[in-house]
């Protein structure tokens, strides 16, 4: 745990007597530390983004090519399935040797969490599409192509906004364990005082904050795209 | 072919030439050895029991399942030599489970061919209002709807638009009033028959019901097992001379009684009435009564609209008197399809009952005798369906 170690930095004034010295919520401490926060969550955020976005990315091509090909379906679950069942501190230490300190270990094994997630939810997505309206698309004339693009991802986005939602929040959980690869995040700040309240109140609460901002997000995004779930029976 | 939105009354031939279709492994072939032609403008019926590959003879017709031999010409040209994807742009496309897009509007759900094939936006727009008014929705309450927003007979009519949309020579229709309950069904069937009397398409269409195939039907192909053509002919010559067991099997016992709904009473010759108008010379009533097909003088009024049955007291002094036997029940329309004129007679316990035009005037007598004479008739004097709804 020599890593932790050197994330070790000095936060807080221990006079005796002191909230801080009591390792309390001391909303004066606070106060006077946030901006100390900014860019480890500014860094967290990007890590969530930029894994959340390779992997949509990742499995999304494997979801058309498992879509055209369903005897992929089976191997391409198993394979994400393992890397998801990994415990995510043995990714970040495996991959240090190959890709180093930084935000690239970190990015790498965050969006191989996402994979099976994302691909599962867009295989959902795909094979509920109402086999009526895929007949009638192909009997009309769409070419394979046209069925997908018009017909049968529109009408799978409820399930693939879900499953980036639930990879997204995962993610920012996960993100706060990228630091012991050196890419930084509010990890860094969680472990750099884990006995003081006050720490562990803003770096948690900024955790928190960044998931639902996420997941808010997606909604909104799912809300723009699926008009048509929301249309009131006549 | 048409720069206009509408382009109506091009209609195609098809014919199915030793059409089979087998599948790998399967014991026996799903459609053995299918020949029949379809001449252009005609709804031709697929009609025949669970298993006998009628919606596979359909499918082969836009390559949504290929057949394994023989070929299958539209207006003369092989579909085997079309790219799928063009060929069924060229040909409508409903099924019973309709398959409307849950994500677009009716608008968009109409356009799709018209799209596919690069029309321009007004065009495109122009196409969806006319289709709606043809199909007898409002186009500006309709338009911006999504299909969950429809009911079931509406969707119906979405469904059978968006099949027309691009005015396709060739129309297949899958039990396409499958899936509404048998008042709507009866009503889409009457709006596709008049529809159908205005754009004259080329029709395949399957069902499974052969009281649907008689009503819709300019021509039925009865199909058993394996896709083997039993019977093509017209609804009434496959009331009147079933071509083997089979077909009179599945044509049903009632297959007499069935011919009663092709037919109209104007279809038909009708006795003539005695009639006879109160004040008239008695001599001159006893004269058309000698003249008429009938014994029983009926009254009539100032109209010519039957008033009832004229007793034998009502022509016993110089002039007709209004004495009636008994009144003129039941009057039977024009317009009337036969099955129903006979159960209007059967339920007032009468042989005959007069029959008048739309403006209630008498136009003459229909009888059980005229009608039992006119199932004996020749089928050739039996109407279309599209002439059966004027």
């Amino acid at each position: 745990m020599s890593v932790v170690t050197l994330a070790q930095v000095q936060l807080r004034d221990r006079s005796a007597g002191s909230c801080e010295q009591r390792n309390g919520f001391c909303p004066d401490w606070i106060a006077d530390n946030w901006t100390n926060y900014v860019d480890p969550t500014v860094r967290h955020a990007l890590l969530v983004a930029l894994a959340v976005l390779f992997g949509f990315a990742i499995a999304f091509g494997l979801a058309l090519l498992a879509h055209r090909r369903r005897v992929l379906v089976a191997p391409i679950t198993a394979v994400t399935g393992v890397l998801y069942t990994i415990p995510s501190l043995a990714l970040f230490l495996v991959l240090l040797p190959i890709t180093g300190r930084g935000i690239t270990t970190g990015v790498v094994a965050l969006t191989a969490f996402t994979l099976l997630i994302i691909f599962r939810n867009i295989m959902l997505g795909l094979d509920n599409v109402p086999a009526d309206a895929r007949d009638a698309a192909t009997g009309m004339g769409m070419t394979d192509r046209q069925v997908l693009w018009r017909v049968e991802l529109p009408l799978a986005v409820p399930e693939i906004v879900a499953g980036l939602r639930v990879a997204a929040t995962t993610t920012v959980g996960l993100a706060a364990l990228a630091f012991f690869a050196g890419a930084g995040g509010l990890g860094g700040e969680i472990y750099s005082d884990l006995t003081f309240k006050s720490n562990i109140v803003v770096a948690g609460g900024l955790c928190l904050l960044l998931a639902g901002l996420f997941d808010a997000l997606f909604v909104l995004i799912e809300r723009l795209m699926t008009r048509w779930r929301r249309a009131v029976p006549a | 072919m048409s720069g206009s939105p509408t382009a109506h009354h091009r209609a195609a031939t098809l014919e199915f030439r030793h059409a089979s279709k087998r599948y790998p492994r399967a014991t026996e072939a799903a459609i053995e050895d299918l020949s029949l032609e379809i001449p252009a403008g005609e709804i031709c019926v697929l009609v025949g029991p669970s298993g006998c590959g009628k919606t596979t003879a359909m499918r082969m017709v836009n390559r949504m399942i290929e057949m394994s031999g023989g070929d299958i010409l539209l207006d003369g040209r092989s579909i085997s030599e079309r790219r799928p994807a063009e060929l069924r742009r060229e040909i409508g496309y409903a099924i019973q489970q309709i398959g409307l897009f849950p994500h677009q509007t009716v608008a968009d759900n109409i356009a799709t061919v018209p799209r596919l094939l690069g029309w321009e936006r007004d065009r495109i727009a122009r196409r969806v209002d006319e289709l709606l008014e043809l199909t007898g929705l409002d186009p500006q309450e309709m338009r911006e709807r999504y299909p969950a927003q429809l009911s079931g007979g509406q969707r119906q009519r979405i469904g059978v638009a968006r099949a027309l949309a691009a005015d396709p020579p060739l129309m297949l229709m899958d039990e396409p009033f499958g899936a509404v309950d048998p008042i709507n069904r009866e009503r889409l069937q009457n709006e596709f028959l008049r529809l159908q009397a205005e754009i004259g398409k080329t029709i395949v269409f399957v069902t499974h019901d052969i009281d649907e195939a008689i009503k819709m039907g300019d021509r039925i192909a009865v199909l058993q097992k394996g896709g083997v053509l039993a019977q093509f002919a017209t609804p009434a010559d496959l009331l009147m001379t079933p071509a083997s067991p089979f077909v009179e099997d599945f044509v049903g016992a009632d297959r007499a009684l069935k011919r009663l709904a092709l037919q109209r009473v104007r279809d038909i010759d009708l006795w003539r009435a005695p009639i006879v108008r109160v004040g008239e010379p008695v001599h001159r009533a006893r004269a058309a009564i000698a003249d008429s097909d009938l014994p029983f003088p009926l009254l009539v009024d100032a109209e010519s609209r039957p008033v009832g049955w004229l007793s034998e007291r009502g022509l016993l002094g110089e002039r007709v008197t209004p004495e009636l036997r008994s009144r003129a029940t039941p009057t039977v329309e024009l317009d009337d399809i036969l099955r129903d004129a006979l159960s209007d007679l059967l339920t007032h316990e009468t042989q005959y009952g007069p029959v008048v035009d739309a403006q209630g005037r008498i136009a003459g007598v229909l009888s059980v005798e005229v009608i039992s004479h006119a199932l004996a008739a020749p089928a050739s004097e039996v109407p279309s369906p599209t002439e059966r709804l004027e």
